[in-house]
């Protein structure tokens, strides 16, 4: 029988041991006799929320398919059982040989969102490994980093051995035989280090030096060691259909966030908007091919037992087979009594028909997401959503029985005003007209509900925005305080439903989306004044972080609320995403004359993702080739 | 028709609560691909009957839920079916087609046996053993029950069916675990030691559920068998 880490009396006495046994459905298990490299893949986040990441279950399933590695999942333990493991000096363990992870060769974190930054001490201070790269001895395990947030990685770059930069199907198999070649040839961890920085799109922070300007701006990025690339280009998969996908996913024994089979459609976005991270650092968009989705569909419905598929991608509107995909899924599942789940979708009739066939009569609620109250603002966001658009998606939905809309939006965007606020309050108050005027008295029960919700804008590295300065607290609350105002004057205001988020949380995510090295000791203060799980808002300790950032001597404004110039050289400009700084730099010129570019089907605006030479880049041009040749044919 | 499914539970799983149990079955069953019957209705749901829930930490080898399918070929395919879908910590240990008016488990249960041992013996107050079997052998054993809404007293007497001293210090029950008068073995414990004056400390015991049983006496007499019990 496994073993288990935890003794029963510790299981019993924290909320859901489920978390903490491993075990589950599809858990790998190996012979540690036949394993050459033991990999520890960690989520810094809660099991349930680190459980529903896609990015995680790719990477598991690849290292598992590799006969010498055996990659295990670590999660961060609940603040109760934190507590158990400091007070009795538990080490941190894997779930699936409960083993220490202290032991193991890698320990991978992926990064997935700024909030989670103390989460990483917290996996280290628990494995028992140095906080600190610099600190960490021949026996300690490699620390690589990966996900969207190590594309600027410097602000925690300090507590990492290694970051992985791209999408981690690529380069695992290249950079673990480094490893064992190191190994077997005992040569020392700064060896391995630097020979692994020389592999594509790996990054070693240690192997590097950063000198700043008398305004506090990056001056210059000095390689420590020859032939050690100055720029990191982004790893790419560049054929999404022959390669890593899970056939098996591990079913929790616990309902997870996402508790239902996840099907990648596509991976990135055509839309650029500009306001959006994951629409840059994922071009070009590539589409898997409709037969392997249908296979892998069937087959992971049939490993897993789950009631549920879900199609997954920035904007699964976009994908050029979805029609032909959601008839076979619907056939497929409809005699299995399974549900499929469409994220993700543009509200316009095609989408409504597919809903209505997919959702039965419990009909759930619509979404939009407009992001701006206007169209100057969206235009200035190249959100390709007009208020046109947004009514005749609503009155379609209405007509067919939904009653219920919900709205998204962002407060403080660049170049906003005072109308563009107002105009979140009035296209609610339109659509719940459209209710009205739409649906008769006799089949209405009950008013409309309209949920509009709005989040606080914080620009990103690598967007058009990444040049933008950020609203402080106060005018992101002032913000709030108008669109409620404005609700409040509308109409139909007892129709709509106004929701904000707390403003702390964001303005300390835009200081660390953009931060610098600098940063490095502000985490680990925090961390040590006891900051921990702070994308959890009950354990968010904003006061906490402002002493640390008085203590370590650092001015937050100066990462949030600056203007930043053209010419700024940024932290995070070493790393190549495949989008050229020159083509952000246009597009956020083209913002302030809020001017709209094109998506990537209709026309390409030279981004430079083309170089990777795959995706919708390749397609275009063989669609106009095709275009032109039938043309001349005609002729 | 209906099939009678007798599980155990051991090992790292008894951390899983009742619910995920159920949330278990139900994606297990889909994965073998037994035909299982669904409700009518807008939400269709598998139909499926568990018989007495488990506490978490709580092991067992007397485990059963009831299901629903439209096709059945035999017992022994139907056990290797859902035995190839299991996980470390729940073993499959029988099937049986039940008749077609035979009541559902959760209606049927009547009674549990136990086998409950201590973490630690160390601390237990001397010759427990005798007084236990003192405890119960009194006629009348007058005890205070909390319901949802209020405190009742109660004769435990008549819901502990057996006790006995096993292996000189375990303990193996047989408790009345009906729907209407369920009675954990760690209650019975506890009401033991409150008479030595004895405060049983936290997760101080380890227990085993052994046997679910149904009652299938005639005119007053309890005749307990398990709920997969062929004549």
């Amino acid at each position: 029988m496994r073993k288990l880490a935890l003794r029963d009396e510790i299981l019993m006495q924290v909320e859901k041991p489920a978390r903490y046994i491993g075990g589950e459905v599809n858990a790998v298990m190996k012979d540690l006799s036949e394993v050459e490299v033991r990999f520890a893949m960690c989520f810094p986040d809660v099991y349930e929320i680190g459980m529903s990441h896609l990015g995680i279950q790719i990477i598991y399933d690849m290292l598992n398919q590799f006969k010498d590695v055996w990659c295990e999942r670590v999660y961060s333990p609940w603040v109760d059982l934190d507590a158990i493991m400091r007070r009795e000096k538990i080490p941190l363990f894997a779930l699936e040989s409960q083993d220490p992870v202290k032991e193991f060769d890698f320990l991978g974190i992926t990064v997935q969102y700024e909030m989670c930054y103390t989460n990483i001490l917290q996996i280290l201070d628990l494995a028992g490994i140095p906080l600190l790269a610099s600190e960490r001895g021949e026996e300690d395990p490699i620390v690589i980093g990966g996900g969207p947030c190590t594309y600027n990685p410097e602000p925690f770059c300090d507590f990492f051995d290694l970051f992985y930069i791209g999408e981690g199907e690529t380069q695992y198999r290249n950079l673990l035989d480094l490893y064992k070649a190191c190994r077997d040839q005992k040569e020392s961890r700064s060896i391995f280090l630097e020979k692994a920085a020389r592999i594509p799109g790996m990054y070693v922070p240690s192997l590097y030096q950063v000198t700043y300007k008398e305004d506090g701006t990056v001056c210059k990025r000095i390689p420590l060691k020859e032939d050690i690339p100055l720029r990191i280009k982004k790893e790419l998969v560049r054929d999404m259909t022959n390669t890593f996908y899970p056939q098996k996913p591990v079913v929790p024994f616990i309902k997870v966030t996402q508790d239902r089979v996840v099907l990648e459609i596509q991976r990135g976005c055509i839309r650029g908007c500009r306001f959006c991270q994951a629409g840059q650092l994922y071009r070009p968009v590539r589409e898997r091919d409709v037969e392997m989705l249908k296979e892998y569909g069937v087959k992971m419905l049939e490993n897993t037992g789950h009631e549920e598929i879900s199609l997954s991608s920035l904007s699964s509107s976009d994908y050029s087979a979805l029609p032909q995909l959601l008839d076979f899924l619907m056939d497929h599942c409809r005699e299995k009594k399974i549900n499929i789940s469409l994220p993700s979708l543009r509200i316009d009739a095609f989408a409504l028909d597919v809903m209505n066939k997919v959702q039965d009569v419990k009909k759930s609620s619509l979404t939009f997401a407009p992001e701006a109250g206007s169209q100057r603002l969206r235009n200035v966001i190249n959100k390709g959503l007009t208020e046109e658009m947004i009514l005749e998606g609503a009155r379609l939905a209405f007509e067919g029985g939904w009653t219920r809309v919900k709205l998204y939006f962002m407060l403080g965007l660049p170049a906003e005003e005072e109308e563009d606020i107002a105009g979140i309050a009035e296209l609610c108050n339109k659509i719940a007209a459209v209710f009205y005027e739409t649906v008769p008295k006799q089949n209405r029960s009950g008013r409309v509900q309209i949920v509009a919700s709005t989040s606080f804008f914080v620009p990103k590295p690598f967007t058009p925005f990444q040049w933008a300065s950020q609203c402080t607290k106060e005018e992101f609350l002032d913000k709030a305080y108008l669109t409620r105002k404005a609700v409040s004057q509308q109409l139909n205001q007892r129709s709509i439903k106004y929701n904000w988020h707390e403003a702390d949380a964001s303005v300390m995510e835009g200081i660390f989306a953009r931060g610098d090295r600098r940063l490095n000791k502000v985490i680990q203060k925090a961390y040590e004044m006891g900051c921990m799980y702070d994308a959890w808002s009950e354990y968010y300790k904003n006061e906490v972080w402002i002493r640390a950032f008085e203590e370590c001597g650092i001015d937050p404004d100066f990462y949030t609320v600056r203007t930043r110039e053209d010419d700024e050289i940024f932290p995070w400009d070493f790393i190549d995403c495949g989008v050229s700084r020159e083509f952000l730099l246009r597009e956020w010129h083209k913002a302030q004359r809020q001017e709209v570019t094109p998506n990537c089907k209709v026309q390409c605006s030279g981004c430079g993702a083309a170089g990777y030479r795959t995706g919708v880049c390749m397609q275009d041009r063989s669609a106009r080739r095709e275009e032109e040749v039938r043309c001349e044919s005609q002729d | 028709m209906k099939v009678r499914i007798k599980f155990s539970k051991y090992g790292a799983l008894k951390f899983i609560g009742h619910l995920d149990v159920m949330r278990y079955f139900q994606k297990a069953i889909r994965r073998s691909g037994i035909d299982i019957a669904y409700s009518e209705g807008f939400s269709p749901h598998q139909i499926m009957s568990f018989a007495a829930p488990l506490s978490v930490g709580h092991t067992s080898e007397g485990e059963y839920f009831d299901i629903e399918v439209i096709h059945f070929t035999d017992e022994a395919d139907f056990k290797e079916r859902l035995s190839s879908v299991m996980v470390e910590g729940i073993d499959i240990l029988k099937v049986q087609l039940l008749p077609e008016d035979e009541k559902n488990a959760m209606a049927e249960v009547a009674a549990a046996s136990y086998l409950v041992s201590f973490r630690k013996e160390e601390d237990l107050p001397e010759g427990w053993q005798k007084k236990l079997m003192d405890f119960y052998a009194g006629e009348n054993i007058p005890v205070k029950k909390k319901t949802k809404k209020s405190e009742k007293e109660i004769n435990l007497k008549e819901s502990i069916y057996d006790l006995q001293i096993r292996e000189e210090k375990k303990i193996y029950m047989l408790l009345n675990a009906s729907s209407g008068g369920n009675i954990k073995p760690a209650f019975v414990l506890e009401c033991f030691f409150k008479t030595l004056e004895y405060d049983l400390p936290e997760y101080a015991l380890v227990i085993h559920r052994m046997e679910t049983f149904k009652d299938i006496g005639t005119n007053g007499i309890r005749k307990l068998v398990p709920l997969i019990w062929e004549k």
